[in-house]
């Protein structure tokens, strides 16, 4: 709690300072150097991705499991790797609690789960109400043999569950009121991440 | 976009075509879900929907039931031949009843004609219109389009026929809307007895020729005969009617092209429709049952978004 308020002073001292909604908190430079050692990381624990499978959450997750495949296929000469990307909309447990409905991307997970090693990828892990929905999502494709969370940016003293990332590029600290916002080359046009005031 | 326009559907009249996309793309993601190992989301756990149905029904109440159970709702199921329907009750009194159990949903069949608007506007609740009468049949023509788009890619610019029993049929009216809304040319074809009279009004050609009409379309309906209805008689024998109107192979194999065939059951076999027809790869008739799960997947799941 001491910490959280300390950042909270920090983040606002330094907003009033700077009088500027939007800050850069990771440069394309940084996301790339994040990614490798995110990727190597993964085979340290995964070796050769026989037994492990990636999946990619909906809707933005999927850049990231999508780089991370493409540098671990590319640069660091795994052989084949499954792929997958999970659509959590209809698990979810804000159902009927936003004002509209929440709309569905594409699931596509042509491969089983069953005793594999899975590893969740998403962008941000913030209050880890979607990885709880992930986690319920993922028992329709069979049961794992173990489940690992990879995640770009994890914002601290924010989470409703108690849900860890195995994996992180990055640890936040933000106050609700503001947001961590992704930006992926193939999307935005750049790789970067911000930290905008949402109020 | 992403929110429907309306809270109940009633019948497609009231929809409009981005209502429709959205149900499709909607149903695109439920299909990929009930083709899943576990067929099941947790989405709907907190609502409870009523199935109630004054007429009988096989193929939409399964349907329903199916979607509904899939979306991990509560459902009560209601026929009115075991209910106190039989005693005197009112519609209203009836599904009054039923709501002041905590019923979010009203999925209801009824003879009458205007039997769902009338509940929607007097009733609490999310009204969903599973045929009334001979009016509306909202989710059979959205599966229709929907299977038309899933074969041929577009419903826009394709050419449908309808054929067979036009004046009792729900399914003709609303495919007519939906259709046309989605941007196809609808001609309806079949006896003159069974043709409403002033069909053209809505903007469909009739063709009293069923070869004409099936090497003019892209997609048949082949409608069944609603024997149930029909308190006098509008063609002479069921044998006339299955020569003239009746679909079979040599007639289907004599066109020049290869077209869809499409029943929304159920079917008289060898009267609308010969069975080496509905069983041809040309027939879409079981697609349209599976179909017909996503399509009201989506239907409960968007209007259940809108339910306070």
């Amino acid at each position: 709690m001491f910490f959280s308020f300390i950042a909270f002073l920090i983040l606002n001292l330094s907003k009033q300072h700077n009088n500027m909604s939007q800050k850069i908190l990771l440069t394309s430079s940084e996301v790339n150097i994040i990614l490798h050692r995110l990727a190597c990381q993964l085979i340290e624990k995964h070796l050769d991705f026989t037994n492990t499978v990636l999946i990619g959450i909906q809707p933005r997750g999927i850049f990231l499991a999508d780089r991370i495949a493409s540098i671990l296929t590319n640069e660091y000469n795994v052989k084949h790797i499954d792929l997958g990307y999970l659509d959590i909309t209809f698990f979810r447990d804000d159902f009927r609690k936003k004002d509209k409905p929440l709309e569905a991307n594409q699931t596509k997970i042509d491969f089983l789960v069953e005793d594999k090693k899975v590893v969740f990828i998403d962008d941000v892990l913030y209050t880890g109400r979607s990885i709880n929905a992930a986690l319920t999502a993922l028992q329709s494709f069979g049961r794992p043999s173990e489940v690992e969370l990879l995640v770009l940016i994890d914002r601290r003293f924010s989470r409703h569950l108690p849900i860890q990332p195995d994996y992180r590029g990055r640890q936040v600290d933000a106050i609700n009121e503001e947001k961590v916002k992704v930006y992926w080359n193939e999307k935005n046009g750049e790789d970067a991440v911000y930290l905008t005031d949402n109020s | 976009m992403s929110q429907l326009s309306v809270n109940h559907l009633l019948g497609i009249k009231y929809l409009n075509k981005n209502d429709i996309d959205l149900i499709f793309e909607t149903a695109d993601h439920f299909k990929e879900v009930i083709n899943r190992p576990i067929k099941k989301v947790p989405s709907l756990r907190d609502i409870t929907i009523a199935n109630i149905f004054f007429e009988n029904s096989t193929r939409t109440k399964l349907s329903f039931e199916l979607a509904q159970k899939r979306l991990s709702a509560d459902v009560i199921s209601f026929s009115a031949a075991q209910s106190s329907v039989k005693k005197g009750e009112t519609l209203i009194d009836t599904v009054n009843n039923i709501l002041s159990m905590k019923v979010n949903m009203v999925v209801m069949r009824h003879a009458n004609p205007g039997a769902a608007y009338f509940l929607s506007k007097n009733v609490k609740a999310s009204i969903i219109n599973a045929g009334d009468g001979a009016h509306e049949h909202p989710t059979q023509a959205l599966l229709d389009s929907y299977s038309i788009r899933e074969k041929l890619g577009d419903v826009g610019g394709k050419k449908v026929v309808i054929v067979g029993d036009i004046l009792h049929s729900r399914v003709a009216l609303s495919n007519i809307y939906a259709l046309q809304m989605l941007g196809a040319e609808v001609k309806v074809c079949g006896p003159k007895t069974l043709i409403p009279k002033y069909i053209e009004s809505l903007g469909v050609k009739v063709e009293p020729n069923l070869r004409k009409a099936l090497e003019w379309c892209d997609v048949a309906n082949m409608l069944r005969v609603q024997n149930e209805r029909m308190d006098v008689n509008y063609f002479p024998s069921t044998r006339e009617y299955a020569m003239q109107y009746g679909l079979d192979k040599k007639l289907l194999d004599s066109l020049n092209k290869e077209i869809l065939i499409m029943h929304p059951g159920p079917i008289n076999r060898g009267v609308e429709i010969t069975s080496d027809v509905a069983d041809s790869s040309s027939s879409i008739i079981l697609n349209q049952v599976e179909n017909g799960v996503a399509i009201r997947m989506a239907v409960i799941y968007l209007l259940a978004s809108k339910i306070q």
